[in-house]
């Protein structure tokens, strides 16, 4: 098969490719600028209209799956986790977590048996094991109850609880209950509490508590009774508690008793009749018993207990059987409470002791356990409830530091070979990772930290240098010719299916991909990305693997910095040309609190070893980060910092650095977005701030620009700008009759969009008369509004990309009851007037004059809206080196997939029955939908399960980009939106173009032979 | 088609500045007109012509009560020469609101009056010009009620704005009766190397335009079953129909490929019978009817 592929301005080159595995394929339009080209290439534009007239897609046969492409599964940060070892012929854990996934993990090797995501607005409440072979979780504050099938994950059964209104949501799934053939579950959620069939969900009875008021701290169900005990508190200072029949929901006895000093977070059940709690002041203990159907309350002052103690002690939720722990300032202290309702101080820990739940091992023993962090080593222990004194088991396990703290532990024993209790731990420790203890190791470990990316930015790796070569040492010969007769075997279709899978291998295996060195296409890369607790990972775009983490200091929890956020992640050092010796950094800026005004956190982290090289800490607030275009002797990159009074701090804070600022100060510009207010503003650098010590690294600034939205008719809800780093290849469009238009390309375009008050809701919130999406697109240095428009009965969310001089943008249509994209795109008609070859020659034309901003922009627009099936998590747009390959839309799907779809699709020139010329132009007939073509998801087959973001970064390879999506899971891929029409692929064959080669040869000499041969005879005739 | 013509609608708009001096005529308010933005293009080349209509430059607006739909309102241009001075009154807006078609009010026939530069002022924008500073304007947010929400700014570099006398542009972007953003320059381009240059007069020549929102376009075939409009012609559907050809290529090509070697079938049988006949070459005679063929295709 011979293609005629792409050819592009700079050099209009014709090659043949050729391959035998073609999926149908796509030629792109070309984007010439010169026009003169445009009459030299008429001929093959007509060849190629006839080609592209076919649909381009990406896609990829089954074994190319991993070549270029790696997908991780993760689960996040775990809540809770039940074991499940009785029994089932594989052992696992069920564990629900801050991603609201619910997951079954393997306990030998911690791999994922199945996982369900559910949305963000469904948080995992509970979850526990019922009957043995269902999972039950309880979400959405308790109003949704879902039984999953332990062995494969289906749903079996789910019920709808609507209460009245919000509250604790608790679950008790009784062990061995029967009511009627039935194991009820029992639920508290919006203030009722209901029994529900384990079997399939129905609701068996309710009891309506919204009547008392009383808001229920724990469901209790001791052993053999069936009455079900709901303990709670109303109004802050009365604990009562019910007594409810398990059969028929029916009242038996209620009890309450009164206590004015108030209480304190939750009441913690010790036994199955006695409780204890805080008092508002956290000073008094509050031990409450019930006996005969009296409530008993026994007051003891924490400081009576406990000598020495000094507030903000807490009641620890880890549910021990006869004592409970308390955690003050200094220390945790264990206390037993005896039957005559005393207590007793037993033993006193450190405080940055975990510790679990109890866990029963035979009757009347019960064990839990301790974890205590020491020096790159945890020391796990495990004691029996009755039996404090001594540790019933004692395990020391080296612990990598970039792990940080121990957060949770949850125990599960089994019996060893030798008919004792073994003992196995899950931990969670602070970069939310899980690991697996048994015998004072760790059996895996999962890095699920990464499952909660929030910024994502990449790094060139070191450059290759003779005679240090990283890469392992070449194969042998004969394996290589074997490698290559193997695949010639391929090609030809002679492999037996275990040579295709021997084949398979050598391509996802090939060195080439992971190496650590720079290449030459610029394929390997590290990916750096910064997660939600703080840690750093380098990933490898070859293979996925993590080449180095780290636990951010600056981001850690500490007095200074009490509750530390990632916000933003910076290239901060990229070594060119002066700088080649330096590794290249990454500038990450915290925030230590929930508020825009809390102080900042940064650490500057080398990108090849993940050092730490700068930890600032806690400074000035920051609210925006801005990366400015200039860069110091060092290739530091400049930043500007503007903290909450709107002052602009400076770094890095060196005097050269200071002084390049100052030169370009008066062309520095920023703008800031209130949404909440309506309000965008503009802001630029005026002087040195004054705040009584002299500090040349802050600026003040002030207000140049405002654009106020009436707060009675528009509110902001999504506002987009260029990526900082595109890069446009030409200013000029060619579009048909040789004509040229001139993109409006700055950096300074601000996509704004605005809804109606009353639209700003869910869809169907509103009806299509009251809602209105406007959009607007702002020159950001001078706050004009460029270009304005309004989608009548409209609503969001939106979700938009901005590129080059169009932004398309993604909406609900409440008329047509679709989604629907839209495009804008703006061209400068101050330049339109430079089509004449002749003035260009001569040189009188102005696309060399400097652009001002504040020249009256002449511009023109053109848009178009196309109705688009589906829902959208994220949109993003490929990014290549030198932005001449045409574009592709990067859609995040409500089905967690990456559509890429053709930026021609979402042409605004498009028309119903296009011209001759716009044909060869490429320009497709307008169509009422944008097409979804199962092909073009690149993900292919996987999912990214909750999809938040999509990042493209150029590759060096022109006809390249590299697409990295997060969300729980992580995606990446490489792209080529024109086909790779500058190199050929990877897999191509070359030892069947030499066999080819050679055999013509032979062909050639072989007839030459045979036609003398038969001149001879004809001569001899 | 349609699509061109609205592009072509807009940009004409935006393009055209007319530098009539219009005075108080009333068939300039398109009445009911139900156009998607209402431009309105004036120029006052010399303020002191106008500034006796409105003399008093306070915040205040004020209505003549002769009827609902056609009151007049004003409000105040404001300035700021530097950024220590305070914002100033600079010049005062007048013009009528009138109801819109789709509710609510909208503002037309919007007038401009320049106050004259005082003495000090000229000393500022002296100074601001020697600077390369910037000239900051406002207007009020809610032209009913000026001591609204906020105030809306612009700003441009001082240094764009001299031409002869001091040109500037203003284009004010409404949403009912509220504005929302003002873009404030000069007429034409600002050079980026701002040169300093003293203009010969010290008064404003002011052009403004009144914008409002503009529909998004949607080709109308499909937005009939969306938002009613109804397009009489099925000119939109027939282009649709594609020629036989464009149809039936994947069939034509076999058959005509069928026929032509057909065709070449038929014409080889007489050669054949013809080169059998004259005996020239017995041994290809001799041989079987199939090899005959090839050779003569091969001949060709």
């Amino acid at each position: 098969m011979i293609y005629c592929s792409n050819h592009d301005p700079p050099a209009p080159l014709f090659f043949l490719y050729s391959s035998q595995r073609n999926p149908a394929t796509d030629l792109e339009q070309p984007k010439s600028n010169l026009i003169a080209m445009a009459m030299a290439i008429k001929l093959s534009l007509l060849l190629l209209f006839f080609l592209s007239s076919l649909i381009p897609t990406f896609s990829l046969f089954e074994d190319q799956v991993g070549f270029m492409d790696w997908h991780q599964r993760y689960i996040g940060k775990v809540k809770h986790a039940v074991f499940h070892t009785q029994k089932a012929g594989r052992k696992r854990v069920v564990v629900s977590t801050e991603e609201n996934v619910i997951a079954s993990l393997d306990l030998r090797r911690g791999e994922i048996f199945w996982r369900h995501v559910l949305g963000s607005n469904d948080v995992v409440d509970k979850i526990d094991i019922a009957l043995g072979k269902y999972v039950i979780t309880l979400s959405s504050e308790g109003s949704i109850l879902r039984a999953w099938n332990l062995p494969d994950g289906q749903m079996v059964w789910e019920s709808f609880l609507s209460g009245s209104k919000s509250s604790k949501a608790l679950l008790t799934v009784p062990a061995n209950l029967k009511v009627d053939l039935d194991s009820p579950i029992f639920v508290y959620g919006g203030a009722c509490l209901y029994a529900i069939s384990s079997i399939d969900g129905e609701i068996l009875w309710k009891k309506d508590f919204t009547a008392e008021g009383i808001d229920v701290h724990q469901l209790l169900l001791p052993d053999g009774s069936d009455v079900v005990h709901a303990v709670g508190v109303t109004d802050l200072s009365q604990f009562d508690t019910y007594e409810i029949n398990v059969r028929n929901g029916g009242l038996l006895k209620h009890a309450s008793a009164s206590f004015p000093g108030g209480i304190s977070g939750e009441i913690l059940p010790i036994s199955s009749d006695k409780f204890v709690a805080l008092d508002a002041r956290s000073s008094i203990l509050v031990l409450i018993s019930m006996k005969e159907g009296q409530i008993d309350l026994q007051q003891t002052h924490v400081s009576d207990l406990i000598h020495g103690s000094s507030g903000n002690t807490v009641i620890l939720p880890s549910k021990l059987s006869g004592i409970f722990s308390i955690s003050t300032d200094t220390f945790i202290a264990f206390i037993k409470v005896t039957n005559e309702g005393k207590l007793d101080v037993m033993q006193k820990v450190d405080k940055m002791v975990v510790v679990s739940d109890a866990l029963s091992l035979s009757e009347g023993e019960q064990a839990f356990a301790l974890v205590q962090h020491g020096d790159s080593k945890i020391h796990l222990s495990v004691r029996l409830v009755h039996d404090m004194s001594s540790n019933h088991l004692k395990e020391t396990v080296k612990m990598d530091h970039e792990r940080g703290y121990v957060h949770k532990i949850f125990i599960n024993n089994y019996v060893r070979t030798d008919r004792s209790h073994g003992f196995r731990a899950l931990i969670v420790m602070e970069d939310h990772s899980l690991l697996l203890l048994q015998q004072g190791e760790i059996v895996w470990s999962r890095d699920d930290g990464l499952a909660s990316v929030i910024a994502v930015t990449t790094s060139e790796l070191p450059v290759e240098k003779l005679g240090v070569s990283v890469s392992k040492v070449e194969r042998s010969l004969f394996e290589w010719l074997k490698g290559h007769m193997l695949k010639l075997k391929g090609t030809l279709m002679l492999a037996t299916p275990d040579e295709v899978a021997a084949i398979q291998k050598i391509r996802l295996q090939s060195s080439e991909k992971s190496k650590m060195t720079r290449d030459h296409n610029g394929f390997r890369r590290l990916l750096i990305v910064l997660t939600r607790a703080g840690k750093l990972f380098a990933l490898h775009t070859g293979d996925g693997r993590v080449v180095w983490s780290s636990l951010l200091q600056s981001l850690r929890k500490s007095d200074q910095c009490t509750d530390p956020t990632g916000l933003k992640l910076h290239q901060w050092q990229i070594p060119h040309h002066h700088a080649l010796d330096n590794n290249p950094s990454v500038l990450v800026v915290g925030r230590c609190g929930l508020s825009l005004s809390a102080s900042s956190a940064m650490s500057i982290v080398d990108a090849y070893t993940g050092k730490e090289l700068h930890n600032m800490g806690p400074a000035h607030s920051t609210v925006q980060v801005i990366s400015l275009p200039f860069s110091d002797s060092t290739e530091q990159q400049l930043h500007l910092l503007i903290d909450a009074d709107k002052r602009a701090h400076l770094y890095p804070r060196t005097p050269e650095a200071a002084e390049i600022f100052q030169r370009e100060s008066e062309n520095v510009y920023w703008y800031s977005v209130e949404a909440e207010a309506g309000i965008l503003r503009g802001y630029g650098v005026k002087s040195s701030c004054n705040l009584g010590v002299p500090n040349e690294y802050c600026f003040e600034t002030r207000n140049l620009w405002s654009i106020v939205f009436p707060s009675e008719s528009e509110r902001i809800i999504a506002t987009v700008t260029r990526k900082a780093n595109e890069v446009v290849h030409t200013q000029a469009k060619v579009i048909a009759d040789e004509d040229v238009m001139y993109k409006y390309v700055s950096k300074n375009i601000l996509f704004v969009a605005t809804v109606s008050p009353k639209a700003s809701g869910p869809i169907g919130s509103a009806t299509p008369d009251e809602s209105l999406l406007v959009v607007h697109l702002v020159d950001t240095v001078t706050g004009r509004i460029l270009h304005r428009m309004s989608h009548s009965g409209s609503q969001g969310p939106v979700h938009a990309v901005l590129s080059e001089n169009w932004v398309v943008y993604h909406y609900f249509n409440l008329r047509a009851h679709k989604y629907e994209i839209s495009v804008i795109e703006i061209y400068d008609q101050s330049r339109a007037e430079n089509k004449d070859v002749l003035k260009l020659i001569v040189g009188k034309h102005n696309l060399t004059a400097p652009v001002s901003s504040y020249s009256r922009p002449e511009v023109t627009t053109r848009s178009q809206s196309y109705f688009f099936t589906h829902s959208v998590k994220a949109i993003s747009v490929t990014s290549t080196a030198k932005g001449i390959t045409s574009k592709h839309l990067l859609i995040g799907t409500i089905g967690d997939k990456v559509l890429a779809l053709d930026k021609r699709f979402v042409d605004p020139r498009r028309s119903l029955n296009p011209t001759q010329a716009e044909k060869e132009e490429g320009l497709l007939p307008l169509t009422d939908a944008l097409p979804i073509i199962p092909q073009s998801y690149i993900t292919h087959a996987f999912k990214v399960e909750g999809l938040r973001g999509i990042e493209t970064v150029p590759a060096k390879l022109e006809s390249t980009t590299l697409v990295f999506a997060y969300g729980v899971d992580l995606f990446f891929t490489r792209l080529a939106p024109s086909r790779t029409y500058d190199s050929l692929t990877e897999d191509f064959n070359y030892a069947l173009l030499l066999l080819t080669i050679v055999a013509l040869v032979v062909a050639i000499f072989v007839t030459w032979v045979l036609s003398e041969r038969k001149d001879l005879q004809d001569k001899w005739r | 088609m349609l699509l061109l013509l609205f592009a072509l609608l807009i940009s004409s708009n935006s393009a055209f500045q007319s530098d009539e001096l219009l005075l108080d005529d009333e068939e300039f308010g398109l009445e009911g007109g139900r156009s998607p933005s209402i431009d309105l293009t004036l120029s006052s080349p010399s303020p002191p012509i106008q500034s006796h209509v409105h003399i008093p430059p306070k915040p205040t607006r004020k209505r003549s009560l002769d009827s609902e739909s056609d009151s007049r309102v004003q409000f105040v241009l404001e300035h700021a020469l530097g950024d220590s001075s305070e914002f100033s009154a600079a010049g005062t807006f007048t013009a009528r609101l009138k109801a819109s078609a789709n509710g609510g009010q909208i503002l037309t026939k919007l007038r401009f009056s320049r106050n004259d530069l005082t003495a000090t002022e000229k000393e500022k924008f002296k100074k601001l010009l020697e600077d390369d500073d910037f000239y900051r304007i406002r207007l009020p947010s809610d032209v009913l009620n000026a001591s609204g929400r906020d105030y809306v700014i612009s700003s441009v570099k001082a240094r764009c704005l001299p031409k002869d006398g001091l040109e500037e542009h203003i284009i004010i972007h409404m949403e009912g009766v509220n504005i929302l953003a003002v873009s404030y320059g000069s007429h034409g381009a600002c050079q980026h190397p701002r040169k300093l240059r003293f203009p010969s007069k010290w008064s404003f020549n002011s052009h403004t335009i009144l914008k409002y929102n503009d529909q998004a376009p949607r080709t109308p075939t499909f937005s009939e079953d969306i938002g009613g409009v109804e397009i009489g012609d099925d000119e939109g559907v027939k282009p649709l129909e594609r020629s036989f050809w464009a149809k039936y290529w994947m069939y034509l090509i076999p058959l005509g490929l069928i026929v032509m070697n057909a065709v070449t079938q038929a014409m080889n049988m007489p050669e054949e019978q013809a080169s059998g006949a004259a005996g020239a070459q017995p041994q290809q005679a001799v041989g079987a009817g199939p090899r005959g063929q090839n050779a003569a295709v091969r001949r060709r």
